[in-house]
């Protein structure tokens, strides 16, 4: 039992005129398009390594990368076809990565074993679920983009005793996991009975929570009400309606009171025995597992005060976005795009990338939006409204100074850049831009310093 | 002891304070006396050169010469053997002290200037839209942040994070939103170039005086798209050169500052119009005519 369900630090309560327009919209199957772009970095971690070269025919589900090391995972294509181009893609976060461009030829042909149940799923040992997860390209679906068998891989020394499911959805105007929890329910649940047995220690499976605001009752009830045709034990549990409630560390605290060490001890939650997983991973799981197919789909939200009609769309991963946005009446004067939600999403120069396994969402705003950054008057709303209990107004001030080293003291690593402080900043400060400056710094300094050593000590070694 | 100083008071009589100086002036040279043995026993020795070469330095810590401020350095040209013609501010003035005061020979070190390369102004290079974060060039391309305006992934930003970093005034934002090295002013401290996360500002010798003022690595036709005046590595200034100065690598042409005479050829040759000679330049350069300025103004 959550006994002691509480409210974590600070947070704030954004406007959010979008989630009332998108919440009631039923998820539509696009098609996939004619051609796929396939980002090879997807998930954080290592990029994956293209296997297939320009010409190559691919089936649907056929990987076309694979895991480039233990923090990654393949990547599969969504359509059978041939592969035209192995080139690069625009990545979210601003950088060129390396793509894979398949060119559907309207069969799905499936591979080997897609679309198929997996064999015996019941007598699955926790370790073969787990090799089925890192096989079919799960990472975390909520935005990060974490591997999901890394997250179920916790060593020895730290015993996982509970699963949070997040279906929070915390981020303002995205309802993409509502639609999911409302229309999926068993198909959620299913993939949480999954995720339970791979975490079983000592013939114990781990208490089970499932997180939901309270701003969706529907979605609690669909998911209690497809308990009692699922056979799994857990608890489902209403959440107060607070930005960042779908952060991790914030939503272990409010369920379970167990606080995550900070970043800068790198913590993880499975420093305090939990695990938690977006509800929609737990569909990709139980799609995994008893559909056999691999992550080459994803549900989104397309919102913003330009889009004349919003959407919850099922997507194949690769869809090029500007095609997504066609047909949702998206206004002329339409000034920004953002990628994700318009908390922690971010904005980009052009709407032709990819969709990856961890868009969320796509706003489309209108503009110009003024921005014009006053100095800081100390009102102490930031320091208020921190989840992670800083103090923001230190940090800019520091960054506005480019005194970056003290904000290294001021605890900057420990940011998880959620945005309540910039949100709230009553003088505009983009504080949050600060913050990952100063992080983007000082790792740079880390960096440079780590390769001096390095010098040094191969300078010694050459001289003896 | 008491006795004594109660004799000293008796003695001085109508002086009543005498006894109070005398044991003052003796407490003073007890502790004046067991000062200078310390300083005798407990002496470290410090080489006065460095002291001296501290003194003789620009004293501007910008840290050009690679050790981190003026006596730093001063410490490692006497006790780690540095070169003597390390501080760029200070110039050869400042070398030939140095290297007096180590008793060595003056080894000229030719002065450096920066050089921004990039030409990418408003108007030639193209944008893909506007950027709204913190004014500093490392902000905008922090992972998330996009990188910036300018289609041309390897273009100045123009944000001024150069500017900020020069300690000697030497670069200011020009009205074209391209950072300008005044020469004069500029030490060759290397401070704008360890700023510029595109690393697009280099140093050269004051001698040198043409330069490939693009940094991007754009192919051809994308490069056409970026900028209307980038390097598309077409190597027709590879072929020009008389003294075989220029490469191309990956799509943009560099001179070898060693090996250019500064002739001019590849200035000619260039279809792009990317590679500057600063000499012709000036020669060229008109001052604005102030009746037009005043024309302007009102």
């Amino acid at each position: 039992m959550a006994t002691h369900v509480r409210k974590f630090h600070g947070g704030v309560h954004p406007v959010d005129p979008e989630k009332a327009r998108t919440r009631s919209l039923a998820i539509e199957d696009i098609p996939a398009p004619e051609r796929v772009v396939l980002a090879l970095q997807q998930h954080i971690g290592a990029p994956a390594k293209a296997v297939v070269k320009k010409g190559d025919a691919v089936k649907r589900g056929q990987p076309v990368a694979e895991a480039g090391g233990f923090v990654s995972v393949p990547i599969h294509s969504p359509v059978s076809g041939k592969v035209v181009e192995v080139g690069t893609c625009r990545h979210v976060l601003g950088m060129d990565v390396p793509a894979v461009v398949v060119e559907n030829d309207g069969e799905y042909t499936n591979a080997d074993g897609v679309g198929e149940a997996v064999p015996g799923a019941d007598e699955l040992t926790p370790e073969e679920i787990k090799n089925r997860i890192r096989d079919a390209g799960l990472c975390g679906m909520g935005g990060a983009g974490f591997p999901t068998h890394v997250k179920l891989s916790p060593p020895p020394d730290k015993p996982v005793d509970a699963l949070i499911l997040n279906g929070a959805e915390c981020e303002p105007a995205l309802s993409a996991d509502h639609r999911v929890m409302l229309e999926s329910a068993e198909g959620v649940l299913k993939g949480v009975a999954y995720l339970r047995r791979v975490l079983e220690r000592d013939g114990k499976l781990p208490a089970t929570y499932i997180g939901i605001e309270d701003n969706k009752p529907d979605a609690i009830e669909a998911m209690k009400h497809a308990r009692l045709n699922v056979d799994v034990e857990c608890e489902i549990v209403p959440l107060h309606v607070r930005y960042p409630q779908g952060a991790e560390k914030q939503l272990i605290y409010a369920l379970l009171g167990r606080e995550v060490p900070p970043q800068s001890q790198r913590g993880l939650p499975m420093d305090v025995g939990v695990v938690v997983q977006n509800v929609g991973t737990a569909f990709a799981v139980h799609e995994a597992i008893d559909l056999g197919t691999p992550l080459i789909g994803r549900v989104l939200t397309i919102a913003g005060d330009a889009v004349g009609k919003p959407a919850n769309l099922r997507v194949a991963v690769g869809t090029p976005v500007p095609g997504l946005l066609e047909s949702r009446d998206v206004a002329p004067d339409a000034a920004r795009v953002i990628f994700g939600g318009p908390m922690m999403g971010i904005a980009q120069y052009t709407s032709d990338l990819p969709v990856t396994k961890t868009t969320s969402g796509i706003l489309v705003e209108r503009g110009p939006i003024e921005q014009r950054f006053d100095p800081c008057i100390r009102c102490g709303r930031c320091v208020e409204v921190c989840p992670m209990q800083l103090v923001p107004t230190r940090l800019s001030v520091l960054a506005e100074a480019r005194m970056y080293d003290e904000m290294a003291e001021w605890g900057v690593i420990d940011c998880i850049e959620c945005g309540c402080c910039s949100y709230t900043c009553p003088a505009n400060r983009p504080i949050v831009h600060q913050v990952k400056l100063g992080k983007w710094l000082l790792a740079q300094a880390q960096k440079k310093a780590r390769a001096q050593q390095e010098k040094e000590k191969q300078g010694k070694g050459g001289a003896a | 002891m008491t006795q004594a100083l109660h004799l000293l008071a008796d003695a001085s009589g109508d002086v009543p304070y005498i006894g109070a100086v005398v044991v003052l002036v003796l407490i003073g040279i007890f502790f004046g006396v067991l000062l200078y043995v310390g300083s005798r026993v407990f002496a470290v020795d410090v080489d006065p050169r460095i002291d001296q070469i501290a003194d003789a330095l620009s004293g501007a810590n910008c840290g050009a010469c690679g050790y981190g401020g003026c006596r730093a350095y001063a410490e490692a040209v006497v006790l780690k053997g540095a070169a003597t013609n390390l501080c760029a501010p200070g110039g050869d003035e400042t070398c030939a002290a140095v290297a007096k005061i180590m008793g060595v020979e003056a080894e000229a070190a030719e002065p450096k200037v920066a050089v921004v390369h990039c030409k990418g102004t408003r108007e030639r290079a193209a944008s893909r839209g506007s950027y709204r974060g913190v004014a500093d060039c490392r902000a905008a391309v922090v992972p998330g942040a996009g990188g910036g305006e300018k289609v041309c992934p390897h273009g100045c930003l123009g944000l001024g994070t150069c500017v900020a970093a020069c300690p000697f005034g030497a670069l200011v934002m020009g009205p074209d939103g391209l950072p300008m090295v005044i020469e004069q002013l500029c030490t060759g401290c290397g401070r704008c170039v360890e700023a510029c996360p595109r690393g697009i500002i280099s140093l050269h010798p004051k001698s040198q005086q043409t330069f490939v003022l693009c940094s991007s690595h754009l192919k051809g036709k994308a490069q056409k798209e970026a900028c209307t005046i980038g390097c598309i590595g077409c190597r027709r200034c590879v072929k020009a050169c008389p003294a075989e100065a220029i490469t191309v690598t990956s799509f943009r042409a560099s001179i070898d500052d060693e090996k250019c005479t500064n002739c001019g050829t590849c200035v000619e040759v260039c279809p792009q119009g990317i590679i500057w000679s600063f000499e012709k330049a000036r020669a060229s350069y008109k001052k604005p005519d102030p009746k037009a300025a005043s024309a302007c103004a009102t």
